[in-house]
């Protein structure tokens, strides 16, 4: 039962062992894949390719950037523990005997190997891992400035081509450049607007649910109606009425999205209450603050988890509509959104404006699709096989 | 069952006066003076004060909402500036166009998407099944607008314009300039014509979702005995599927019809803005570019109240089609 990565590769600890350091220690995360671990391993390994092919391409930026702005800073921070995490990763991983592992096994680790076999949605985990390097390490990889305009006599809508490979934009702004740097806003709200949903809607939902009776009532009367509102719209009206920000859009996306969440863990919590260990907990006489945080949030988790997930796929959605509609955040900074919506007027002439930031807006959305289901299998006990 | 409506009925009340309020406090609540578009710099302090007392923005706050929720009651909305017009006048034509749009979308996301999952369900883990799935969460995962954008991009002005295909769809607007002088035949042709591209941007996404959801339901079905009583009496595999497993799959998929309904509207902002559908979405859109607050407010709440009747017609289908939800 202990053993999580059955197979031949893992028959023997002596000498192969031994060889897979060796392969470990000049790229983590292969000894991984060989030994049928290919979720993890593969994303340990082409982390260290990138970050291996900056360090080796861009060594000048890298040095520059030693006294550079705060986000040049961060990316050298990402690139030097993003190693340092690979390779020890990986050489801790290889130390670690099977046997030496732990020998109960709960909730959350059969979780993760059902997640681990569900080849997609691993695929899912590596595209967001390598998404997320990308915003963070924009400043190292992009080949141009995102918001430098290049002469706009000659360089204005140009295709795709060696210097600019996916084109330039109507203010010679190099696509390739901005579609990277669009990254961070849409992961960035995504992320925070997702957070802040998940956390009101899970503390409402709970408390909603075990407190029951007239406060029960009031608070999903409520949620009812947030709901049964289109979300864009309510958007718009807020975003209209209001100065529009990218804090005003993530403390919008995130104060509208928590009646779902709120509704999943009060159905969740409802069910929960009945059961043994929460009765032997108001048997304990704990407090209701005690139970409600201690007992009933982290066994409605899973849902959330899985709603979260999904919810950030779609948030990025939003944010990019809101963009589309020019509501959302405002030029110059680089989103997916705004350059969909600068192409509207050049689609004939330059298609390639238009098409590739919503390439990455798909990717990235199916990206957390993809997770999110995964999840939902490997959380779901009725599904596991 | 006349019952269970009235029933449905008399809760939706209480949201409408939930969501009426809400719009209301959004309203007061955001920075700036509604009156403001009516002032200029160099106006009269009094004539200042007239134009807020017009407004009725000089009384206390518990008598502006008395006359808000009177006003949404006898569906006074206010007078649209920017179109010059009665918002009610504004909504009333608008309103018909959106239906238009999102009915025929509604409509084929359900068709394809039925259409679709019953296929995957049929051939379970097939290459068929696992295609079509990873197909189904690209379209699942894409935003609309860039859909729209697209599709318009293929099948209008490319395949119009450069490659010269013999068939290609319009990229904007209801209908052709000369719709006046078609005949009737041609008129419903030219208005199809136009439909093409907007009710396949709005229903792609959707019928994705349907399409997942009705894969699951199926599987579920045809896992049970009165399937496998209907394969054992010799019953043809067509006939198991269309006539019995079927119309059992389809019960839950009702619910969805008011649950995408909300996405559906989202969607046609998009969609209309792309296509230059005169309809609410672009209604609203065009709006917020002028700032025309009584109209952005009337169009959500018309929104809103769509929202909240269409829920209520899904559910009362739902309880038409499965016995087992009681009217009481």
């Amino acid at each position: 039962m202990t053993r999580r990565n059955p197979g031949p590769a893992d028959s023997g600890h002596g000498r192969a062992g031994w060889g897979r350091r060796v392969v470990g220690s000049i790229l983590p995360g292969l000894p991984q894949i060989l030994m049928g671990r290919w979720g993890t391993g593969s994303t340990a390994l082409s982390v260290w390719l990138l970050l291996l092919v900056i360090v080796v391409a861009r060594t000048d930026r890298l040095l520059a950037a030693v006294g550079g702005a705060w986000d040049e800073r961060l990316a050298l921070l990402t690139t030097v523990f993003g190693l340092m995490a690979a390779w020890g990763w990986c050489w801790r991983d290889l130390g670690a005997s099977t046997d030496s592992r732990p020998s109960g096994i709960d909730q959350w680790s059969l979780a993760v190997v059902a997640f681990s076999r569900n080849r997609t949605a691993v695929a899912g985990l590596v595209l967001i891992v390598l998404i997320y390097m990308v915003a963070l390490l924009a400043p190292l990889i992009t080949p141009h400035d995102p918001l430098h305009m290049y002469d706009l006599t000659t360089s204005r809508l140009q295709g795709l081509s060696t210097t600019h490979p996916l084109g330039t934009d109507h203010l010679a702004r190099d696509v390739l450049s901005r579609i990277l740097y669009g990254a961070r806003i849409s992961l960035t709200i995504g992320f925070v607007a997702v957070g802040i949903s998940a956390t009101i809607g899970t503390l409402v939902g709970a408390v909603a649910g075990f407190l029951g009776g007239a406060i029960d009532n009031a608070i999903m009367r409520f949620v009812d109606v947030v709901i049964s509102f289109p979300r864009l719209v309510l958007l718009i009206a807020i975003v209209a009425l209001f100065e529009s920000s990218i804090t005003l859009v993530i403390l919008v996306l995130g104060l509208t999205l928590w009646p779902s969440t709120a509704r999943i863990v009060r159905g969740e919590v409802l069910v929960l209450r009945e059961r043994e260990f929460i009765q032997a907990a108001h048997a304990l006489g704990y407090s209701r603050r005690r139970i409600i945080v201690r007992h009933l949030v982290p066994n409605a988790l899973p849902p959330v988890i899985v709603a979260a997930t999904l919810g950030i796929g779609n948030t990025i959605v939003l944010e990019a509509g809101l963009s589309f509609l020019s509501l959302g955040v405002q030029p110059p900074t680089p989103s997916w959104g705004t350059m969909v919506a600068d192409g509207r007027d050049e689609l004939l002439s330059a298609w390639w404006l238009s098409t590739f930031p919503g390439l990455a807006i798909v990717f990235t959305v199916l990206a957390f699709n993809l997770v999110g289901d995964g999840l939902r299998d490997a959380l779901d006990p009725r599904l596991r096989s | 069952m006349t019952r269970y409506v009235v029933g449905r009925l008399l809760t939706a009340i209480p949201l409408v006066w939930g969501i009426a309020t809400l719009m209301f406090l959004l309203v007061h609540l955001a920075p700036g003076d509604p009156a403001l578009q009516y002032i200029t710099p160099g106006m009269d302090r009094e004539v200042v004060e007239q134009v807020r007392a017009n407004f009725g923005l000089d009384q206390p706050l518990h008598v502006q909402y008395g006359r808000w929720l009177g006003a949404m009651v006898t569906g006074d909305f206010g007078y649209s500036y920017s179109m010059a017009r009665p918002v009610a006048d504004v909504v009333a034509n608008a309103f018909p166009n959106t239906l238009l749009l999102s009915g025929s979308a509604l409509l084929l996301a359900f068709v394809i998407g039925i259409v679709l999952g019953t296929i995957q369900a049929v051939r379970q883990y097939s290459v068929t099944d696992s295609l079509l799935s990873v197909i189904l969460l690209f379209f699942y995962s894409m935003p609309g607008f860039w859909l729209a954008l697209m599709l318009v991009l293929s099948m209008s002005l490319f395949a119009n314009a450069i490659w010269e295909l013999p068939i290609w769809f319009p990229a904007s607007g209801m209908t052709s300039a000369d719709y006046d002088l078609m005949s009737p035949a041609g008129r419903v042709l030219d208005r199809i014509w136009h439909l093409v591209l907007p009710t396949s941007a709005l229903s792609l996404a959707l019928a994705a979702g349907i399409a997942r959801f009705m894969r699951g339901s199926m599987l579920e079905v045809v896992r049970q005995d009165f399937i496998r009583t209907a394969r054992a009496k010799g019953l043809p595999e067509r006939v198991v599927i269309f006539r019995h497993a079927l119309r059992n799959a389809l019960t839950p998929i009702i619910t969805l019809v008011g649950l995408y309904i909300p996405f559906l509207f989202s969607g046609t902002v998009f969609i209309e803005t792309v296509f230059a559908w005169p309809g609410m979405g672009r209604t609203i859109v065009d709006a917020i570019g002028t700032r025309d607050y009584p109209l952005i407010m009337a169009a959500s709440f018309f929104f809103a109240i769509t929202v909240v009747v269409a829920n209520l017609i899904a559910d009362t289908l739902y309880a038409v089609v499965d016995p087992r939800v009681r009217y009481d």
